[in-house]
């Protein structure tokens, strides 16, 4: 947000006059490491890395030595791991599958919470799902998984079948019901997935960069009254912050409980 | 910046993926798997595992001890019963005893207060005979003494024989000793 603000204030002292962000914040930034190779690292790849980094170190810390009578960090690490296995493995998928799928579960859940998160956290200022390759990926992983759950479940045909003709239609129906079940399930599926989150988390960046840029640039770029409007539009970022710290973690969750539900109609008999 | 095209492009396409961005997030997504996969939910586990095992591990400690408890109470149980049984049987053995012994100690009385009795009586019989014997052989001498004695003296005055008796007994008397009763006969 500072570097983004700062490219604001450039912006704006030299022509003087607010320019809203835009997808600059995302794409074309400047590589730091790299540049021109595959492994080119700009600010959001870093932010990636080190969120994923520090989120691994914790987990590491906090499972290092496991006692019977767990301390803090332990405490809170079981918490953690205890939710994505009862909210949403246990109870979308059962015991035994949940038993299954939750180390899947927990590394998407907490992977995409990491990466999410960073867009609040100070000098970082921005999700590390914020550009394309990393929910597209997500979404694949998760349309990879309940395909292989349903196959390894009931045989390919059955699978297939139980997806494109659901039971308990007239069979006129299934003409114009298969072909959007196949859109549906093997199409929209994966892709909303993935803009769901690249979206609710360019949005939420984008969101908070205007109210602060806008901040910055009525207290310090447009003098005289009309700087007052910076007042309310800093009390925005503050509200927007808190929001988007809410957003961050409910997309984790929705990615994860999706990822969930699938694989469950995926192996569900009928449905 | 890179002069690849689809890099290139992906500068003005928000929904197409850099190269480098692909690369990142496969990496990011293989070890976050890696590391949950293989340690983090495993470690999860293990420690659930781990501290239910404990919790049963305990009840079934204590269950045990609460058995064994139970198993001691009833063996004491039982041995006291044995014990009270044998304490009747030993009181009732002595009872017996007692009885048993009282029984022999009076008949022995009894037979030795027969055999004193008969003793005694045989005596008595023995010593009745000899008075007999003595008596009978002094009864005739005392009967000619008497009328020797009735003869020699003139009995018509009263107090004169009356005299004669008296000194008649008198000498019984003195010379009689073994059979007064006799003697006064």
């Amino acid at each position: 947000m500072l570097t983004a603000a700062n490219l604001l204030i450039s912006m704006a002292s030299e022509e003087g006059e607010f320019h809203a962000p835009g997808i600059s914040e995302f794409l074309g930034l400047p590589a730091l490491f790299f540049e021109g190779t595959p492994f080119e690292i700009n600010r959001i790849i870093l932010v990636r890395l080190v969120a994923i980094g520090l989120m691994l170190l914790l987990f590491w810390i906090a499972l290092r030595k496991p006692s019977r009578v767990p301390g803090r960090n332990q405490s809170i690490a079981e918490l953690a791991l205890g939710f994505v296995q009862v909210q949403i493995a246990d109870q979308i998928l059962g015991k035994e599958m949940g038993r299954r799928y939750l180390p899947l579960l927990a590394g998407l859940f907490f992977g995409i919470l990491a990466m999410n998160i960073t867009g609040v956290v100070p000098f970082m200022n921005i999700s590390g799902t914020s550009i394309i390759a990393m929910p597209l990926l997500l979404g694949l992983v998760a349309y990879v998984v309940f395909i292989y759950a349903g196959i390894k479940a009931l045989g390919p045909g059955k699978f297939f079948k139980n997806s494109l003709f659901p039971a308990g239609v007239p069979w006129p129906i299934y003409i114009l019901l298969a072909p959007i079940e196949f859109i549906n399930i093997f199409i929209v599926r994966p892709l909303s997935l993935a803009l769901r989150l690249l979206l609710n988390m360019m949005v939420g960046h984008l969101l908070l960069v205007l109210c602060f840029s806008a901040t910055n640039f009525f207290f310090f770029t447009a003098g005289g009254w009309v700087g007052l409007f910076g007042v309310g539009t800093l009390a925005f970022g503050f509200i927007f912050t808190f929001v988007e710290f809410a957003v961050y973690i409910l997309q984790a969750y929705i990615f994860t409980l999706l990822t969930a539900v699938y694989v469950q109609q995926a192996v569900a008999e009928e449905h | 910046m890179p002069e690849l095209v689809l890099a290139a492009e992906a500068e003005t396409n928000p929904f197409l993926p850099a190269i480098y961005d692909i690369t990142w997030s496969l990496v990011v997504l293989l070890v976050v798997m890696v590391f949950f996969v293989r340690f983090a939910i495993p470690r999860f586990r293990q420690i659930l595992d781990d501290r239910a095992e404990a919790i049963e591990g305990n009840i079934a400690k204590a269950d045990d001890a609460q058995r064994k408890a139970e198993a001691a109470l009833e063996q004491y149980t039982a041995q006291l019963a044995v014990a009270r049984v044998e304490a009747g049987q030993i009181r009732e053995q002595a009872r017996a005893d007692g009885q048993r012994i009282l029984a022999e100690l009076r008949e022995q009385a009894t037979s030795e207060a027969n055999r004193i009795t008969a003793t005694a009586k045989a005596q008595i019989e023995a010593e009745r005979q000899a008075a007999v014997l003595s008596l009978r052989s002094e009864v005739g001498s005392l009967a000619i003494d008497l009328a020797s004695g009735v003869i020699g003296e003139s009995l018509n005055d009263d107090a004169r024989a009356s005299a004669m008796v008296e000194r008649f007994l008198a000498d019984i008397e003195a010379t009689e000793n073994t059979a007064p009763s006799a003697g006064k006969n």
